[in-house]
C-alpha cells in the first residue's frame, strides 16, 4: 500500500484534466469541496474568484484566502489496432490562488486576488505514436486582479475589476511522423513563449431576496494571449536544402475564454447549506492553434481546434458539525469542448464527472485550514484528431483515451 | 478529531489508488492478443541482407532497428512473455565495415540534392566507417541475418571465419558475430533453442547473377557449390537440399515458423528505373541513325559478299543491322556476344529486357547505347553517300562507332529466362516445404508484384516501387525501407496469424520511415 502510494504520487502524475479544454477549477478549497460551486456562497475571500460582489457581505474587516491543489492525472492512450500503448508522464500540477479583501466601509469593499485558472502540463513519451501531434506541453497563465465590491441595497450588491493576465507556454513536437536525421534521431520543434501578457475583466452581481436564499452571477471576459516574437527551435532537421528548417520567432496566439456562472445558494436549518452553480464557457473562440515562423521558408502550423461552448453543472453542500468543524460534499458534471474529430492528445478531454469532498478545521477564531480533494472519473472513449496531413492527405491519429485525476489540496482562510 | 483523520486518510488512499487509469481492454497486458498454437518466446530470424535491415547499400544501427524480425518480435511480446530479440548491431548510422582498419563496404547512400538542384542517391562521406569486422561480438544472434548469404552458405562451414574474409571465403558480415572460426549460420541459431523462427534465404542465388548484368553462370545441374562464383545462380536442386536440410534442423526444437519466397527481379526498382527505351531523340537525329545503321548494313553486307558469300544470304544476314529510329523514345542498342549469326555483336533491346540502375546515365547521354557520331564517323558516312568505297580503315571506324550497351549493364531475354526459372523452381521449393512442414509462407514474389504494379495502401496514401520516392525501396534500388519492411512484417503476421490461429496485431506502416536526406556526400 505505502510502495503504491508512493508510486502513484512520485513515478507518476499530472496532466491537467480537472475541467474541459484547459480551464483548471481549482480556485479554491472551500468552493472546490462543494463541488467547486460559489457564485452565490458567502464563506471567505474565495468570493474574489467565484462572485467579488459577495465580498462586501463578508462579515470582518480583513479576509484572506490561500491555498493551492497538487494534481496527480495520468491519460493512457492505446491503439488495439497495432497494439500501441502509452501514458503520459506529467509533473505534478500546482495551481494556486491568494485573495485578499478589506471592507472600506458599509458599503464598499475593495480586494486584489491572483489565481490560475487556465494552465496544461502534459508529458507524453517522447516520439511516442502521436508525437507528430505532441511530446509535451506546458501552458501557464496568473491571473492577478483589483476589485471592488459595492453594495447597493441590503440584499444587491455588485463587484468586478480588471485582470492582468501573464503567461507562458512551451510545447514540442516531432515535424512529422517519420523525418530523422541521419542518426535517426526525430525531426522536432520546441515553440517557446513567455512573459505573454494581457488583459481583461471580470463582472458580478449578488442578490439575496430572502435572509435564507443567495443568487449570483459572475462574468470573466475573454483574455486573447498573442505571444509575438517566442522563439521556435528546430532540433534534428536532416542536413538538406530539402528541409529548410532553423530556428526562427514565431507569432501565436491562444484564448483564454470568457466564463459566465450563475447560481443559487441556501441556508437549510442552520447546519446545512446547499449550492447549485452552473457555468458556460465560451470556448468556440478557440478555432485554430495557428503557429506563423517567421522564417518565410518554413511553413506555417495550422492546427484545427474546433472547440464548442461548453457548461459544468454543479452541486455542493455544507454542513457545520461543530465549532471546529465544517464537513463538504459536491460533485459536477463537465462537458469536454472538444469535439469528436478534434480529439487532440496535446488536451485529451472528454466529459468528467467530478467527485469532491473536503473540511475546514477552524484552528481559532481568526484561522480555519481548508482540506478539499477532487476525483475525476472520466469515460474510456474512442476518438480521434483528423486534421494532420501528410503529403496533402488527412491522417487521423486514433484510439482509446482514458484518463484519470486525483487533486487534494490544502489552503488557509484569515480573518481579522 | 481521530476519526476525522481517519477519513482524510480513505479518502486520499481511495484517490490515489485511482490515480492510474485503466483501459477496459489493455493492450499492453497479456490476454488481448493471441500467440494461438505458436510460441514465440524465443523467435530466431535467419536470412540475408533483406532480414538484417540492410538498406541504402549498407547496414547500419537504424536500419537493423526496422528489420523485419524486429519489428514482428516487438509485436509478438504482445501475445506473450517473450525473449528479449537481439541484434548483432554495426557501430554507426554511417554504413559501411572495416577490416584490420582497411574500408572492406562503403558507406550508406543518402538523397542528396546535387548542384543541378536535382535530389539524387550519393554515397554518405560525413564520417568514415567504423564498424570494425574484427570487433567480434559475443553471438548468437535472434536476427542472424546476413547480408550477401545464399541458401547453402547457411549450412557453411568457415562461413564466419575471420581468416576467410580477405579471400572472399567468409562472409565480413557473419565473421563479426560467429561463434567460432569453424561454425554456421544454421549451428549459431540452434544454439538459441528457437521456439519460432522465420527464413528468408534465397534472393542472392539469383540476385548475384541479375545485379552482375548476368554475367556469372547459371549453374543449372551442378550440384557442387563450393565450384560456385559469386555471380552465379544455385542449381535448384541444390536449393531444395540445403533448404529442406536448414527447415528440418529449426523444426526440431521450433514449434513453428514462417518462410518467405524469392521475389521477381522484375518487380525490384535496381532492374525497372532505367527504361530500356530512353533513347529519346528528335526528328534529325533520328534519321541520322537510321541511316548511319542503314550504312552499316550496306558495307557488312558488301564486305559478305567480297568474301564470296551469296548476295541474298549476306543480305539476309546484313538486314539486321539495318536498326531504324524515329522521333521520341527508342530501345538501346546493346553488346552481345559475337555468333555466326550476329557477327557484329550487337542488337537492339527487346521489350522485355531490363537495364540497370547501375549503368552510368552520363555516358548514356554521350551515345553508350546507340553511336557515337564522331567527325571521323560522319566523314565515312560522307564517303558512302557519295558513292564512293571506304577503306578497311573507315569500315572500323562505322563499325567501331557502334556502342552498344556492355553485358554488365543490361539483363538479356536469356538472362532473364534464367533468373525467372531459378526463382520459380525455388519458390516451388519452398512452397512444398513450408506445406510439409506446416509452417507458415509469405508469397514476397506476389507481394512485391502487387506493389510494383498496384502500390500498397496505408494511411497517408499508397507506397510503391518507384526508385527513391515510391518509399518501399531503399536507395541502392533492391532493399527495402524500414516502411518496405513494415509491409513485409505485417504481411508475414498476417500469414502467421492464418497458420497458427494467433492474432498478433500489425504496426502502422506509416510510422516507419523511408529514404534518409542528408548533403554530407563531399
Amino acid at each position: 500500500m505505502k510502495k503504491l502510494l508512493f508510486l502513484c504520487l512520485f513515478g507518476l502524475a499530472a496532466a491537467v484534466t480537472y475541467a474541459g479544454g484547459y480551464r483548471v477549477s481549482l480556485q479554491g478549497q472551500r468552493s472546490l469541496a462543494m463541488g467547486h460551486t460559489g457564485v452565490a456562497v458567502v464563506n471567505n475571500a474565495e468570493l474574489a474568484f467565484f462572485n467579488p460582489a459577495g465580498l462586501v457581505y463578508l462579515e470582518d474587516k480583513i479576509n484572506m484566502a490561500v491555498g493551492a491543489s497538487a494534481v496527480f492525472s495520468e491519460v493512457v492512450w492505446q491503439n488495439d489496432q497495432f497494439g500501441e500503448t502509452y501514458r503520459t508522464d506529467s509533473p505534478v500540477g500546482t495551481p494556486f490562488y491568494a485573495y485578499f479583501s478589506y471592507r472600506m466601509n458599509d458599503w464598499l469593499s475593495l480586494g486584489l486576488a491572483a489565481y490560475t485558472p487556465y494552465g496544461s502540463t502534459v508529458e507524453w513519451p517522447t516520439d511516442w505514436s502521436g508525437s507528430h501531434l505532441v511530446n509535451n506541453i506546458d501552458l501557464k497563465a496568473i491571473y492577478i486582479q483589483a476589485l471592488a465590491s459595492v453594495k447597493i441595497t441590503d440584499n444587491l450588491s455588485v463587484g468586478g475589476g480588471p485582470i492582468y493576465v501573464t503567461g507562458g507556454v512551451n510545447f514540442n513536437r516531432n515535424l512529422n511522423r517519420t523525418l530523422t536525421d541521419l542518426e535517426g534521431n526525430r525531426s522536432n520543434v520546441t515553440v517557446d513563449a513567455s512573459g505573454v501578457s494581457a488583459f481583461g475583466w471580470s463582472a458580478s452581481a449578488m442578490y439575496k431576496p430572502t435572509e435564507r436564499l443567495t443568487l449570483g452571477l459572475n462574468y470573466r471576459s475573454e483574455i486573447m494571449m498573442d505571444a509575438e516574437g517566442g522563439e521556435a527551435d528546430f532540433e534534428n532537421i536532416p542536413n538538406s536544402p530539402l528541409t529548410p528548417f532553423e530556428d526562427t520567432a514565431f507569432d501565436a496566439s491562444l484564448p483564454l475564454p470568457a466564463e459566465l456562472s450563475v447560481g443559487v445558494s441556501y441556508q437549510l436549518l442552520d447546519k446545512w447549506l446547499l449550492a447549485v452553480d452552473y457555468n458556460r464557457t465560451y470556448w468556440s473562440v478557440y478555432e485554430s492553434l495557428d503557429i506563423d515562423f517567421a522564417n518565410p521558408n518554413i511553413p506555417d502550423s495550422q492546427n484545427a481546434r474546433n472547440y464548442k461552448d461548453v457548461a459544468t453543472y454543479r452541486f455542493g453542500m455544507q454542513y457545520l458539525a461543530n465549532e471546529m468543524f465544517t464537513l463538504r460534499v459536491g460533485y459536477y458534471y463537465d462537458e469536454s469542448p472538444v469535439q469528436s474529430g478534434y480529439f487532440a492528445p496535446e488536451t485529451p478531454r472528454n466529459d468528467a464527472h467530478g467527485f469532491t469532498g473536503g473540511l475546514s478545521v477552524n484552528v481559532n477564531e481568526k484561522l480555519s485550514i481548508d482540506a478539499a480533494f477532487l476525483y475525476n472519473r472520466y469515460k474510456e472513449v474512442d476518438e480521434s484528431y483528423n486534421y494532420y496531413s501528410e503529403d496533402g492527405q488527412n491522417v487521423p491519429f486514433e484510439g482509446s483515451y482514458k484518463t484519470s485525476a486525483f487533486v487534494p489540496g490544502l489552503g488557509l482562510t484569515y480573518k481579522i | 478529531m481521530k476519526k476525522y483523520y481517519k477519513y482524510i486518510a480513505v479518502v486520499l488512499a481511495a484517490g490515489v489508488l485511482s490515480c492510474e487509469p485503466e483501459l477496459e481492454t489493455p493492450v499492453d497486458e497479456m490476454g488481448t492478443y493471441s500467440n494461438g498454437e505458436a510460441d514465440f518466446s524465443n523467435y530466431v530470424a535467419l536470412g540475408n541482407s533483406l532480414t538484417a535491415g540492410y538498406a541504402d547499400g549498407a547496414l547500419y544501427i537504424t536500419g537493423q532497428e526496422n528489420s523485419y524480425p524486429n519489428i514482428m518480435a516487438q509485436q509478438f511480446a504482445l501475445t506473450q512473455e517473450t525473449n528479449d530479440f537481439t541484434i548483432p548491431y554495426t557501430n554507426d548510422n554511417t554504413g559501411g565495415l572495416l577490416f584490420g582498419g582497411n574500408v572492406i563496404a562503403q558507406n550508406r547512400y543518402v538523397l542528396a540534392v546535387g548542384e543541378n538542384g536535382e535530389p539524387g542517391p550519393a554515397r554518405y562521406t560525413g564520417s568514415q566507417p567504423t564498424t570494425e569486422v574484427l570487433n567480434t561480438l559475443d553471438g548468437p544472434f535472434s536476427n542472424m541475418g546476413v547480408p550477401g548469404a545464399k541458401s547453402y552458405h547457411l549450412a557453411a562451414q568457415g562461413y564466419g571465419n575471420p581468416e576467410g574474409v580477405p579471400t572472399g571465403m567468409a562472409n565480413p558480415y557473419f565473421a563479426r558475430f560467429a561463434t567460432s572460426a569453424s561454425t554456421t549460420v544454421i549451428q549459431d541459431a540452434m544454439m538459441l533453442n528457437p521456439t519460432f523462427f522465420s527464413l528468408w534465404i534465397g534472393n542472392n542465388d539469383v540476385l548475384g547473377y541479375a545485379t552482375s548484368g548476368g554475367t556469372g553462370i547459371d549453374q543449372k545441374n551442378n550440384t557442387e557449390p563450393s565450384t560456385y562464383g559469386p555471380n552465379d545462380i544455385t542449381d535448384p536442386n541444390v536449393f531444395n537440399l540445403v533448404y529442406s536440410g536448414l527447415v528440418e534442423t529449426l523444426t526440431s526444437t521450433a514449434s513453428g515458423g514462417a518462410l518467405v519466397n524469392i521475389p521477381d527481379v522484375t518487380s525490384v526498382p535496381y532492374f525497372t528505373t532505367v527504361p530500356n527505351n530512353a533513347l529519346v531523340l528528335d526528328g534529325e537525329t533520328a534519321a541520322n541513325l537510321t541511316g548511319f545503321f542503314q550504312a552499316v548494313s550496306q558495307v557488312f553486307a558488301g564486305g559478305l559478299m567480297q568474301q564470296g558469300v551469296p548476295q541474298d544470304q549476306a543480305m539476309a544476314l546484313a538486314a539486321q543491322y539495318a536498326l531504324t529510329f524515329e522521333e521520341g523514345p527508342n530501345r538501346f542498342v546493346i553488346s552481345v556476344e559475337p555468333s555466326d549469326m550476329n557477327p557484329l555483336g550487337f542488337r537492339q533491346m527487346t521489350q522485355e529486357e531490363l537495364l540497370l540502375l547501375t549503368i552510368d546515365q552520363g555516358a548514356l547521354a554521350q551515345g553508350y547505347g546507340s553511336v557515337r557520331l564522331t567527325p571521323e564517323v560522319m566523314q565515312v558516312l560522307g564517303v558512302l553517300q557519295s558513292g564512293g568505297q571506304p577503306t578497311e580503315e573507315q569500315v572500323n571506324t562505322l563499325f567501331g562507332a557502334v556502342a552498344g550497351i556492355e553485358d554488365a549493364d543490361v539483363l538479356d531475354a536469356e538472362e532473364i529466362e534464367n533468373i525467372k526459372d531459378a526463382t520459380a523452381a525455388y519458390n516451388q521449393a519452398i512452397a512444398a516445404i513450408a506445406e510439409a512442414n506446416g509452417l507458415a509462407l509469405l508469397d514476397a514474389n506476389s507481394l512485391l508484384t502487387d506493389i510494383a504494379q498496384n502500390g500498397y495502401n496505408f494511411d497517408a496514401g499508397t507506397v510503391t516501387s518507384t526508385f527513391a520516392t515510391g518509399g518501399a525501396f531503399s536507395l541502392d534500388g533492391i532493399h527495402l525501407t524500414p516502411r518496405g519492411y513494415a509491409i513485409v512484417a505485417n504481411e508475414l503476421i498476417k500469414e502467421i496469424n492464418k497458420t497458427y490461429n494467433s492474432t498478433v496485431p500489425q504496426v502502422n506502416i506509416g510510422n516507419y520511415p523511408t529514404i534518409t536526406l542528408n548533403n554530407e556526400v563531399n
